[in-house]
């Protein structure tokens, strides 16, 4: 697209500005209930184009869609800062964050040099080796849940299955209270479905999370347990304990990016696999296919779309990005750029090899990659194995989320064929 | 032949490990804990799987 200005910055909260999108290369909205259901096609036609949309929206954002910027800007973090990885209204990027800084979710909202110190304490946690350790518990937790779905025939299964997977794992991870699942379950729910929430809304939620989680941390200060809470107690940071704070900002993190990310990942593969038989039978013939399988629902289904704030000016194809702008960081879009990928929008068991971004690129890989691959790889393993046959299900509605976290609401599913439960 | 792994650039997304366990260690963090390797005879085809699937371009096989 070619772009000419303005060179004033717009207010940011004008509601004139939000009516519904006229044009995805100049007024796109990643908000738009049109975008999500529509990523592929919108994504598609911009490469025909200029690859770069943008819109006077949230006081000025671009949406780059190949391959080549989401890699050049997730690893150029000295002109683009994490300072803002969600485009909201009404917010406008908070202050690079420093350790022990009182805003925002550090390691996430860090920029580095500061950003090693943010995470590192956190990496040996969400190791390959150390995650293995959780595969039984989150079987368990699966095996519980398809118990309770029982022999019911037609059932939502982000409702009944997907949502409540990564749930239980956080409970487990931090040490809260089985029961608690539920809450936090009802607390992600309601910034998954709503995006564009009233501010003083969602603060009032945050509000609660807080006060909740520092109520866990009291519990575990007095009663120290074998996990992450305990173990983020023990840290220390130049000498000295970690504060209160960053104690809870860490896992406000883990609520706020392991949660519906990974229901939304689990829940889209079931799409896949409704919408598929022909896949759905050669995983049941063929378990080896997982690992490949998870990395195809991966790459197609990529449900985390970041973003960064410029901090100096910089171009981007001819199009002049001022500093401040927001710059979307849709990995989902690298991953099916038809310039690196062969057959992009199919689904492939045999891919020849499947490097793509679901997990981000750079310092601020994801955290919890290797933990969110085990959830669903049991979680959907177990399910095919209880459900060899089942198809969506056509006569309830399909709906996306809205925003930067794109997964199904809902998952309506008809069982054709299930397999007794394990004695 | 010959596995260099760029530490600069690895970030610890642990696919290489995945894909070729016994080739590609890891260490406490999660991160490739190789920096040179020399590839066993046999084991080509696994170093190379390896490389591939390393999302930010750290691993380079060499003849
Ligand atoms: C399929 C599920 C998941 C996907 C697709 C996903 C994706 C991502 C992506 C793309 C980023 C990069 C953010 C950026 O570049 O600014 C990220 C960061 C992060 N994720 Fe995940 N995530 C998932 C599950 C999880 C889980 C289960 C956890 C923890 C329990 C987690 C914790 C984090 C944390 C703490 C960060 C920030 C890391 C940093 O800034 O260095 N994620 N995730
Ligand atoms: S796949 Fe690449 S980034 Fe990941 S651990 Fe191996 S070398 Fe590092």
């Amino acid at each position: 697209m070619s772009y000419d200005g303005p060179a004033t910055s717009p207010i940011a909260d004008d509601d004139s500005l939000y009516g519904p999108v006229s044009n995805w290369e100049s007024d796109f909205d990643h908000a738009d209930p049109q975008y999500n259901p529509n990523t592929w096609q919108i994504w598609s036609d911009l490469r025909e184009g200029c690859p770069v949309a943008h819109s006077d929206r949230y006081g000025g954002v671009w949406l780059p869609v190949t391959h080549a910027d989401v890699q050049r800007i997730a690893h150029d973090t000295e002109t683009f800062s994490n300072r803002g990885p969600l485009v909201m209204r009404g917010i406008d990027g908070q202050d690079p964050v420093e350790i022990g800084d009182s805003l925002n979710l550090t390691p996430l909202t860090s920029d580095p040099p500061n950003h090693r110190e943010a995470k590192a304490p956190m990496l040996p946690y969400f190791s390959p080796k150390r995650v293995a350790a959780m595969e039984d518990e989150i079987r368990e937790a699966c095996i519980t849940l398809l118990d309770e779905i029982g022999t019911t025939t037609a059932f939502d299964a982000a409702e009944r299955y997907a949502q409540h997977i990564p749930t239980i794992v956080t409970c487990k991870l931090l040490g809260f209270p089985i029961e608690d699942a539920e809450q936090l379950r009802q607390w992600t729910k309601a910034g998954f479905e709503n995006i564009n929430e009233p501010p003083e809304q969602r603060m009032a939620r945050m509000m609660e999370e807080f006060g909740y989680l520092a109520a866990r941390v009291a519990d575990h200060r007095a009663n120290p347990q074998d996990d992450l809470t305990t173990f983020l107690i023990n840290c220390e940071y130049r000498g000295e304990p970690f504060s209160d704070e960053r104690i809870l900002h860490n896992m406000a993190l883990l609520m706020v990016a392991g949660i519906d990310t990974t229901w939304s990942s689990i829940g889209s593969s079931l799409w896949h696999l409704g919408n598929h038989p022909e896949h759905l039978a050669r995983l049941v013939a063929e378990p080896e296919l997982w690992p490949n399988a998870i990395e195809e629902f991966l790459r197609l289904y990529a449900p985390v779309t970041m973003a960064r704030k410029v901090e100096t000016d910089t171009e981007l194809h001819g199009c002049p990005v001022k500093a401040n702008d927001w710059m979307l960081l849709p990995f989902p879009a690298a991953n099916v750029d038809p310039t690196v990928w062969d057959r992009p929008e199919e689904f492939l068991f045999d891919r020849p090899k499947n490097p793509h971004f679901a997990f981000g690129l750079g310092v601020h890989r994801c955290l919890g990659s290797n933990l969110a691959r085990l959830e669903m790889r049991v979680a959907l393993s177990e399910f095919v194995k209880r459900f060899p046959t089942f198809v969506t299900d056509e006569t309830q509605p399909m709906e996306w989320s809205v925003g930067q976290i794109r997964g199904p609401k809902v998952v309506h599913l008809r069982i054709l064929e299930a397999a007794a439960p394990a004695a | 032949m010959k596995i260099l792994v760029d530490k600069d650039k690895c970030t610890g997304h642990a696919r290489c490990n995945a894909v070729a366990p016994d080739l590609y260690e890891l260490d406490d963090n999660g991160y490739c804990s190789l920096t040179e390797l020399q590839v066993p005879v046999g084991s080509e085809s696994d170093a190379q799987a390896g490389a591939d699937e390393c999302p930010e371009g750290a691993i380079t096989i060499t003849s």
